[in-house]
């Protein structure tokens, strides 16, 4: 039971303090994790990372499985994970209280004006560092010559199919999968 | 707030659920599917109300996709949709990294994994795009000056920066507030 209590609280740490996007959790799985309770070494951080790239899911919560089932089995990826949601839950009921209460005032109306431009580039940047993953294996762009063809004719019809036909998102993603498959196998 | 039913509550779960499992890369990558889910093929919410709701989720600590899902159900549901989109956000990632921990050796070196995954990025970059251009464009349309300027402004200082995005949204928001007092004065 001890152990369960300082999984929750740990992941609450992590789920408290990873505010601006997933990539600031990592240092804090990793000082609450390996730093300071030695619940998984740093190759077995490292494989945790990997991981969490090849799965879906964030990040946050992907450590907290992982760790938790590690420590104590599935019960402590369960208690792990509602640590790492725990303050997301109580911040995000009263921001949204006061957003439904309040959105219709005028200042209200003047912060979400310039918060959807912010948001929409937020999107934007994010999807740029994906393109460049895609194309060269990185956050950030190389050569022309690096670029992996075959990555760059499925992001373009990819965009197309999407730009025109409106798919299901989940299809643009099966569909490159299978792609993916095929390749392997040629 | 629409009829709650209990169809509508499995309608989210089901939602939310395919949504998690699907989403690979990061928070912005549900946010863009969620958006085509939840606005253009479900029409839960309006297209301003995605934005509004991403914006909360980011100002709110924790992983965006768990946020945005909470905030998506308490607006469609009341809390009751905020628990059930909770629990279709959180159980994907639940089950799949028990089932993985236990063979992650495996998986994480198999050449045919890496193909499979490394070929799904490139159809998530071009989700994203899509999605980001249809916002960018939405607010082009606008042809409000100031805020075509803070969306670039914002992109330029994301993409070449390492600002923590909390102040950037801080920012924004206290621009906003300035200038909404501004122009309510002059009408005053």
């Amino acid at each position: 039971m001890a152990i369960l209590i300082k999984l929750f609280w740990s992941f609450c740490h992590v789920g408290l303090f990873s505010i601006g996007g997933g990539y600031v959790a990592i240092p804090l799985v990793q000082e609450q994790a390996v730093t300071i309770n030695g619940w998984l070494t740093m190759s077995q951080f490292t494989d945790l990372l990997t991981i969490s790239e090849m799965t879906p899911g964030p990040i946050t919560l992907n450590a907290a499985t992982f760790v938790g089932t590690r420590v104590a089995g599935l019960p402590g990826a369960i208690t792990a994970t509602l640590g790492a949601i725990f303050p997301s839950c109580i911040v995000a009921s009263i921001l949204a209280y006061v957003y439904y209460k309040y959105r219709t005032l005028s200042v209200m109306q003047g912060v979400l004006s310039f918060l959807r431009p912010a948001i929409t580039a937020l999107i934007a940047s994010a999807g740029l560092s994906l393109i460049f993953t895609a194309l060269w294996g990185a956050s950030s762009p190389g050569p022309l010559s690096a670029i992996n063809p075959v990555k760059l004719a499925l992001f373009l019809i990819s965009l197309l199919v999407l730009r025109l036909k409106k798919p299901n998102p989940i299809f643009i993603m099966l569909g490159c999968g299978i792609c993916g498959a095929a390749m392997y196998f040629l | 707030m629409k009829k709650k039913s209990l169809k509508l509550f499995w309608e989210l779960f089901r939602a939310t659920f395919t949504l998690s499992a699907f989403t690979f890369g990061g928070g912005y990558v549900i946010v863009s599917l969620m958006k085509k889910d939840f606005v253009e093929k479900k029409h839960w919410l309006e297209n301003d109300e995605m934005l509004d709701l991403t914006a909360l989720a980011q100002a709110c600590p924790g992983a965006l996709a768990v946020n945005a899902s909470f905030i998506a159900g308490y607006h469609i549901a009341g809390y009751p949709g905020a628990f059930v989109t909770l629990l279709g956000t959180v159980s994907p990632p639940l089950i799949i990294l028990t089932v993985v921990s236990h063979f992650y050796a495996i998986f994480s070196q198999s050449p045919f994994v890496a193909q499979v995954f490394g070929a799904m990025q490139a159809g998530i970059a071009a989700i994203v795009a899509d999605v980001a251009l249809g916002m960018a464009f939405s607010i082009l349309e606008s042809r409000d000056v100031l805020r075509i300027l803070v969306l670039c402004a914002c992109f330029a200082i994301v993409t070449l920066t390492d600002i923590n995005i909390a102040f950037i949204i801080i920012g924004c928001a206290i621009l906003g507030a300035v200038r909404s007092v501004k122009s309510a004065k002059k009408e005053g």
